[in-house]
């Protein structure tokens, strides 16, 4: 079946273990020019050849707070070019000019580890022209290295750039912390602009070599510092979800992987945070040293490296200022790139992982986990790192409420599958732990611990005698997203939604 | 029972249900919910039962649901059902 938009030999997903071996292409970009600064982004497109059908990338490390790609398009939108894809990383709602773009027909298509916000809702009620494509974190790198997909014009917000185009997020007014995101963008484009609030002489220490830049423009700011990093990320105060988190860090504490040397990867959502406190007093008190956190990381994953618990932190992304000021200063917070963080074609540090702290949307009876729509369907998110870090963590714990405002977790079946139920391990909830049959040796180390392990099944039960049977939801048999595995196999489709939510 | 008077119980909290209820001419359930589309009718089923179980009629029940469970529902039902009727 063909899709509208999307390439005509995808395959689908079978397995985690699939045969898919795209070859790798290595960056030759090597631009030495000492003239690359232009007064403005108009500009740089003055000399560059538009035209329509191009790919122009971008990434989120400004996250909510981002300018460069509202900047970008607005200059972009007055040039008569048409069918442009956006790839960028995520998209969150401060991107909402997109939405009118793809009314006009000037945006056709878009690519994204992780979308929400008015755009999320302008693709489920199916006004993208072509399909979006949802892929992971990692996917994201592959689809780039591998040549699949060629970026035409990337923009990288550069939180400090220098005059040859080194650019680092770890200092200046709009720093970011690492900007590993952006790498493959820099690597592989065909131009590359950076976009910057800090125009220094000279940087010694930078995350995106100078050879890989074309242009530098400096502008007055690429980002709304309150949207970009959150002066501090909380634990959850609400019991439901610290019950939760104790008990995630009861299956760590009893799995058997927990001991020196091993590796941790968690959120910053309120419940992931909060094992990371209790695991510091595990730590503690047990007398284990880890060898390294990966991922997004925040203060509480920082204070770790601090008091010795950790001994290197690899860094994709920073969530909150503290991380930011660590990674600036401290030689073991290490940033990386997401191909080194994640790529299936890379040497990439998810493989090494012992825990991930996952969230879920919904989780079927076969471990399936949604992470990319609502429990209505709607895009709302996508994969980001968590199909990716459930591949390669030997043990992929997945915390949620069993329920909140009605709205279930255990599904038979999820709505969409984000992450295969092959590579989720544990499911952590507030009236039970299930474990994954398919884990045969932690169904076996559980099975004598006082904690109240129950099979899925039972879980569900207990949620549906309480909330109710969820009704089927109605969807149009228009498909409006593709839903990639981290190989590039399909593995869902999202149809098409009219946003609806009030009776 | 016969409801005298406007009455209400409830929060707008997550988890809870906020209801209204006023004297009519008529039967009538409004029910505005953030899970309606998958709960609408049970929650409509809840409300409608119970109104049957106190013999309440000819009285309009506005809902602002916020995800609450059917117990929930019905013991806010209750509470504003004995604050607005009589026992006549």
């Amino acid at each position: 079946m063909d899709i509208l938009g999307y390439k005509k030999d995808y395959q689908l997903f079978a397995g985690t273990r699939s045969k898919i071996k795209p070859s790798i292409i290595k960056s030759s970009k090597n631009n030495q020019s000492n003239n690359k600064k232009r007064l403005s982004i108009k500009h740089v497109l003055d000399e560059i050849a538009l035209k329509d059908g191009m790919t122009l990338s971008f990434h989120h490390h400004l996250r909510n707070g981002d300018y460069i790609l509202n900047m970008v398009m607005e200059e972009i939108t007055r040039r008569n070019v048409k069918d442009v894809t956006i790839f960028a990383s995520s998209i969150f709602p401060c991107h909402k000019d997109l939405v009118k773009y793809i009314e006009q027909g000037i945006v056709t298509q878009i690519y994204a580890a992780f979308i929400s916000g008015p755009v999320s809702e302008a693709i489920s009620e199916g006004k993208l022209k072509k399909v979006a494509v949802m892929h992971t974190h990692g996917g994201r790198a592959r689809i780039v290295e591998s040549g699949e997909l060629t970026i035409d014009l990337a923009f990288i917000g550069a939180p400090t750039c220098d005059q040859t185009g080194n650019i680092t997020g770890k200092i200046g007014k709009s720093a970011c912390g690492s900007i590993g995101y952006a790498v493959t963008d820099a690597h592989f484009a065909k131009t590359t602009i950076a976009i910057t609030d800090n125009l220094v002489d000279e940087l010694d220490d930078f995350q995106i070599g100078g050879q890989y830049i074309d242009y530098i423009v400096e502008v007055d700011a690429i980002g709304d510092s309150k949207g970009i990093v959150s002066g501090t990320t909380e634990i959850t105060k609400n019991p439901i979800g610290l019950k939760i988190a104790k008990l995630a860090t009861d299956v760590i504490k009893y799995s058997g992987y927990f001991k020196n040397g091993f590796s941790f990867q968690t959120g910053a959502g309120g419940t992931s945070l909060a094992v990371s406190e209790y695991l510091k007093k595990l730590m503690k008190d047990e007398n284990i040293k880890g060898s390294y956190a990966l991922g997004g990381i925040t203060s509480y994953i920082v204070d770790m490296l601090k008091e010795g618990l950790f001994e290197k932190l690899y860094d994709v992304q920073c969530f909150d200022l503290g991380s930011v000021e660590s990674i600036a200063t401290n030689p073991n917070h290490i940033a990386i790139s997401a191909s080194k963080y994640a790529n299936i074609l890379d040497d990439c540090l998810i493989n090494n992982l012992d825990f991930v702290i996952l969230g879920a949307t919904e989780i079927d009876l076969d471990f399936n986990v949604n992470v990319t729509t609502t429990s209505t369907g709607e895009i709302m998110g996508g994969s980001g790192g968590h199909s990716d870090t459930a591949y390669g963590a030997k043990v992929t714990i997945v915390v949620s409420q069993l329920f909140n405002a009605r709205i279930p977790v255990i599904k038979n079946k999820v709505i969409c599958k984000t992450t295969p139920g092959e590579t989720v391990d544990v499911l952590v909830t507030e009236r039970g732990i299930a474990i994954n049959p398919l884990r045969t040796d932690l169904v076996e180390k559980f099975k004598n611990t006082n904690l109240p392990i129950k099979t899925i099944e039972e879980l569900k039960a207990i949620s549906d005698n309480l909330v109710g049977i969820p009704k089927e939801i109605d969807f149009d048999d228009k498909i409006v997203a593709v839903v990639e595995y981290r190989d590039g196999t399909v593995i869902d489709v999202i149809h098409k939604k009219n946003i609806n939510n009030k009776g | 029972m016969q409801l005298v008077k406007p009455s209400k119980a409830g929060t707008y909290e997550s988890n809870d249900i906020y209801i209204m209820l006023f004297p009519g001419n008529e039967t009538k359930i409004e029910v505005e919910s953030i899970v309606y589309e998958t709960y609408g009718d049970k929650i409509e089923n809840v409300i409608f039962k119970t109104l049957n179980e106190y013999k309440i009629e000819n009285v309009l029940v506005k809902a602002i649901d916020k995800g609450a469970l059917d117990f929930t529902i019905r013991a806010r039902l209750i509470t504003a059902i004995k604050r607005g009727a009589t026992n006549d």
